[in-house]
């Protein structure tokens, strides 16, 4: 009972932290209809501008400008990359943004090396909260939670409420109409790019402290983050929250729980082989949960993409 | 219009014209080793070769059949490792099957298990089928850690090609031997692939990447057609795979990662998808690359990034879609106008891409070499990384270089004018 509220709360922590990459990402393609490869790099430059910025001015500061830097970073890479790749098709802008993910990590192991970077959970914050039977809950991962529930409600009260985000949301379903009232439907694009970025970015400057800061962290959630939406349905917010509180807890319940698949085969009535060593199926004998953990969800989504094409949220083809 | 009709009305025309170019590469393909006879030079035309015959089957899917995909290196892993497979089981149990027949195997591989992910994943183009091609790339590659038995774990599986039945007295023991064995069934393979772009099927393939609704209009299932341009680059890919179990002797999961598949998608773009020379390019150009680079410089990897990038954004038709560009003034015999204006680009851009590159690696130096180690070396020269001097002249003459370079742009408008119009450059 303890263990599952431990790991309740650290699904919470990892599908959050998920779920600030994908909204960005899930804006951006019903904005742009293309899914952003670059975006977890842009995750990972969070984190190391970041450390930088938290070398000299402490982490507050940073948690404030590396997300300001490298949202303006971001809104140049679509007015000046992006828009120019968008009349060559989807196709190109899709290589487009997997060839710029290539390029951030080159860069970031230029800059940085290709070792970890010592980046650290803020001193104010390095203190167990609470304990829930021996097991310490860092102040930390409670701080992160709030970040992003916070995030999470500012979004959908600016999408909802403002005046600016009926704007963006009109602009998204009907750019022509927007356009033609009189509004600069480029500039809200670029906007919206750059707040995703942005939003990734935050992203990256509270996880690097928790998850590592290194050159393989956007590959490492790159494609998780591409898996969270196309299983939450591409373009839709709540889809995205709801796949990456799935995503957050699925993983984090197969790493801790240890059932091996031999159990199951002797359960249903397969006898295990006597010459273990020699048997072309003894690989089935030793898998277990924690090993196929981190590919459930991409059977997840392919399983989606089978059966539910557009995704758990959304109607209609991608 | 008459270059249409002219291809139609012979469509299985045989001329010396048609033959010439295969010809050529034949002979080519034979003198090399003489002409570069070292074992390292050797090495590197093998794995050019397997990487073309891996690009051409890659555009098979990308550029013919306008499906993105994310996870082709497991094609290409599968048939490696299943070609590794028979190669032991050759060796163990003395089955006669001749080495240079091995590739097959991948193949067929490749192409079963084409069938199967094929099945489910080519009922929808564009963004559906990239996400799942990366979805099962994904999952290919995290089981290759799980199925030891058959994909060999971290290892990966090995096995030795000399095992096998000497064929008419050659034990390929010699990379020589290999290189003939791997040309072989390059050539035979880009025939194949060449033709399949001249079949019915290849044409439809086309005509689905093109206009999907209009091809179910006139009577073809989209779904099937790119279900079996699937499948044939599957089955391609698996005959790479089984050359490079055979060249290497070895296949890890690191064959089949989401980095293989992006490094081909990137020498496929490089080449230029929309031509069928274009992968043979990008693979010759990418492997020339890699091996010059990783012997210079560290920063390989940045310097093919940033060229890929400015590929898609500045010439998105790729090396191959720029040597086109030039065939209109090749048919009006004016390709000579533009020889001069070239010629003088080439010392400022030179210096300019150089230059460039020089900064970045002096800035390399300065953050990561070993503190106190102030002396590093380029271009043959040695100085001191930390000198204002050096930077003054690496910045300085980048930049004027970039600016000599931009001068000359307008000079290389007008002769491209001259050389495309019939009335240019007349007087």
């Amino acid at each position: 009972m303890d263990l599952i509220l431990v790991n309740l709360i650290d699904g919470l922590v990892t599908g959050l932290l998920l779920f600030m990459l994908s909204a960005g990402l899930t804006l951006i393609f019903s904005m742009m209809g293309v899914l952003n490869f670059a975006h977890a790099s842009f995750y990972m430059l969070g984190a190391y501008f970041g450390y930088q910025i938290s070398q000299y001015m402490g982490f507050w500061m940073a948690l404030l400008f590396a997300p300001i830097i490298v949202g303006i970073f971001g809104a140049g890479v679509e007015r000046y990359g992006l828009r120019r790749v968008h009349q060559h098709g989807h196709v190109a802008e899709l290589i487009f943004t997997f060839g710029l993910a290539l390029l951030i990590e080159e860069a970031v192991q230029f800059f940085w090396g290709k070792s970890q970077v010592p980046f650290m959970v803020p001193e104010a914050l390095d203190f167990a909260l609470f304990s829930i039977s021996g097991n310490a809950i860092p102040a930390y991962k409670i701080f992160m939670i709030f970040i992003a529930i916070g995030i999470f409600a500012g979004l959908l009260y600016v999408l909802t409420k403002t005046r600016i985000g009926m704007i963006i949301q009109a602009a998204l379903s009907f750019p022509r109409t927007v356009e033609a009232l009189g509004h600069n439907v480029p500039l809200i694009f670029m906007c919206v790019f750059g707040v995703g970025t942005a939003l990734a970015a935050v992203a990256g400057v509270i996880a690097g402290p928790v998850l590592g800061t290194f050159p393989g962290m956007a590959f490492v959630l790159g494609s998780i983050v591409f898996v969270t939406i196309v299983i939450g349905g591409l373009g839709s917010l709540w889809g995205a929250l709801f796949a990456s509180l799935l995503i957050g807890w699925m993983t984090t319940f197969a790493a801790s729980y240890n059932v091996g698949l031999a159990e199951i085969l002797t359960a249903i009535g397969i006898s295990k082989p006597v010459d273990m060593a020699n048997s072309p199926w003894r690989d089935f004998w030793q898998i277990t949960l924690s090993q196929i953990g981190p590919i459930l969800p991409y059977l997840l989504m392919v399983l989606t993409l089978i059966f539910r094409p557009h995704g758990l949220f959304r109607k209609g083809g991608l | 219009m008459t270059d249409t009709t002219h291809s139609f009305s012979r469509p299985f025309g045989i001329s010396l014209r048609t033959v010439m170019p295969w010809l050529v590469a034949t002979i080519v393909l034979l003198l090399l080793p003489f002409v570069f006879s070292a074992n390292s030079t050797i090495t590197v035309m093998n794995q050019m070769a397997i990487t073309i015959i891996f690009a051409l089957a890659y555009n098979m899917l990308l550029g013919q059949g306008g499906m993105l995909s994310f996870g082709h290196a497991v094609f290409m892993g599968i048939g490696g490792v299943f070609a590794v497979h028979v190669m032991s089981y050759v060796e163990v149990f003395g089955a006669p099957l001749p080495l240079p027949l091995l590739p097959i195997f991948g193949g067929i591989a490749g192409l079963i298990f084409a069938c199967i992910i094929g099945s489910f994943s080519t009922r929808q183009a564009g963004t559906v089928f990239a996400m799942i091609s990366l979805g099962v790339g994904e999952l290919i590659a995290a089981c290759s850690l799980i199925f030891v038995a058959f994909f060999g774990g971290e290892t990966g599986v090995s096995a030795d090609r000399t095992y096998g039945l000497p064929v008419f007295g050659v034990e390929f023991l010699r990379q020589s031997e290999v290189y003939y064995l791997i040309a072989g069934w390059l050539l035979l393979s880009v025939l194949l692939m060449y033709l399949y772009t001249r079949t019915p099927m290849g044409r439809m393939a086309n005509a689905v990447r093109d206009n999907p609704e209009r091809a179910e209009f006139l009577g073809y299932s989209a779904r099937w057609v790119r279900f079996y341009s699937f499948i044939f680059s599957g089955f391609f890919a698996g005959i790479a795979g089984g050359l490079f179990a055979l060249n290497y002797e070895i296949m890890t999961t690191e064959n089949m990662s989401l980095v293989q598949s992006g490094k081909i998608l990137l020498i496929t773009f490089l080449g230029g998808m929309g031509f069928f020379v274009g992968p043979i390019i990008g693979a010759i150009v990418f492997t020339l690359l890699t091996t010059v680079l990783s012997r210079y410089t560290e920063l390989g990897a940045l310097y093919i990034g940033t060229i890929f990038v400015l590929t898609v954004m500045y010439c998105p038709r790729g090396l191959a879609g720029l040597l086109m560009m030039h065939e209109p003034a090749y048919r009006l015999g004016k390709l000579r106008l533009l020889l001069a204006p070239y010629l003088k680009l080439v010392i400022p851009g030179t210096v300019a891409v150089l230059g460039s590159a020089a900064v970045f690696e002096m800035l390399f130096h300065v953050r990561h070499a070993t503190p106190g180690q102030h002396e590093m070396g380029l271009f043959g020269i040695t100085f001191d990384s930390h000198s204002p001097f050096a930077w003054v002249i690496a910045i300085g003459g980048t930049l004027a270089a970039m600016v000599i370079t931009r001068k000359l742009i307008p000079q290389i408008n007008d002769a491209w004018h001259d050389a495309n119009t019939v009335e240019g450059g007349a007087k």
